[in-house]
């Protein structure tokens, strides 16, 4: 330690230079959901509550398909950026903040990759 | 101030502290900024219900009865009103947040007329959401 320069001690520290793409991954996530959230909420309106067999056919339709499977993603995605600042913000002990930040990782991928699957399973079903 | 003898209390003298959020009066500007993530979080619950709907329907109707009857109780009813709701308000006040991102926005006057039209887009939103909910 004592035999490092002032320059050797502080080289490194800083910034972790990675917050930029967290930034402009939220915007264009949430750009893409502006978009698809008119569509994806109109059809979903109409097929909640309906029974299962005509709920089901309107996702057959390759439109209703795409937009919902690409709205689950991105919406997975925007939340796991959205949750990660809130966890940064309010949870300051270390293990705990470590540990909620690696569930929540896991819980939106699991859950965006599970939802688009079984998006897809309804679409190509017959 | 400094460490004790025993290197415990540190007396930090009767400094004042940053202000708290309690200390400001609210105002439409910090109050949506509030609301923007409580909505945000909440619309994380949303989406897990809406997972669960898809997973269910993908799995047949007997696992679908069951997220559907929940939907469709006066709970689900009262979850769905809260969510069609904030969903709308993520989404109106989402695009303002954009329009300051993109470098607009910043007057005083037009931050409060468009954080007025963002609440008014949303609540029409949000009702003809819920139109085509139950005409459906």
């Amino acid at each position: 330690m004592g035999m490092k320069t002032s320059r050797a001690q502080v080289r490194g520290l800083g910034s972790a230079k990675s917050g930029t793409d967290h930034w402009w991954t939220q915007r264009i996530s949430a750009i893409s959901l502006a978009l698809l959230a008119p569509f994806f909420f109109i059809t979903f309106a109409i097929a909640l509550g309906k029974p299962w067999d005509e709920a089901v056919v309107l996702y057959k339709y390759p439109f209703n398909a795409i937009i919902a499977a690409l709205f689950i993603l991105a919406v997975f995605h925007h939340i796991n950026l959205g949750l990660q600042v809130v966890i940064e913000d309010y949870i300051h002990a270390p293990a705990l903040r470590t540990g909620m930040l690696i569930g929540l990782k896991l819980l939106c991928g699991l859950l965006g990759f599970a939802a688009a699957f079984s998006i897809a399973m309804i679409a190509f079903s017959v | 101030m400094s460490k004790t003898e025993h290197g415990a209390a540190i007396n930090r003298g009767n400094r004042p502290l940053s202000p708290h959020l309690q200390v400001y009066k609210p105002q439409i500007t910090s109050v949506m900024s509030v609301f923007h993530r409580i909505t945000g979080v909440g619309n994380s619950i949303g989406a897990i219900l809406i997972a669960w709907w898809f997973i269910a329907a993908a799995s047949g109707p007997g696992p679908f009865g069951f997220i559907n009857g929940f939907l469709t109780s006066w709970f689900g009813h009262l979850l769905l009103l809260g969510f069609t709701f904030s969903v709308c308000y993520h989404l109106c006040n989402g695009i303002r947040h954009l329009l300051w991102d993109a470098g607009y926005n910043f007057e005083l006057s037009a931050v409060r007329t468009s954080g007025l039209v963002a609440l008014a887009a949303a609540g029409l939103m949000g009702v003809g959401l819920l139109i085509v909910g139950w005409l459906n």
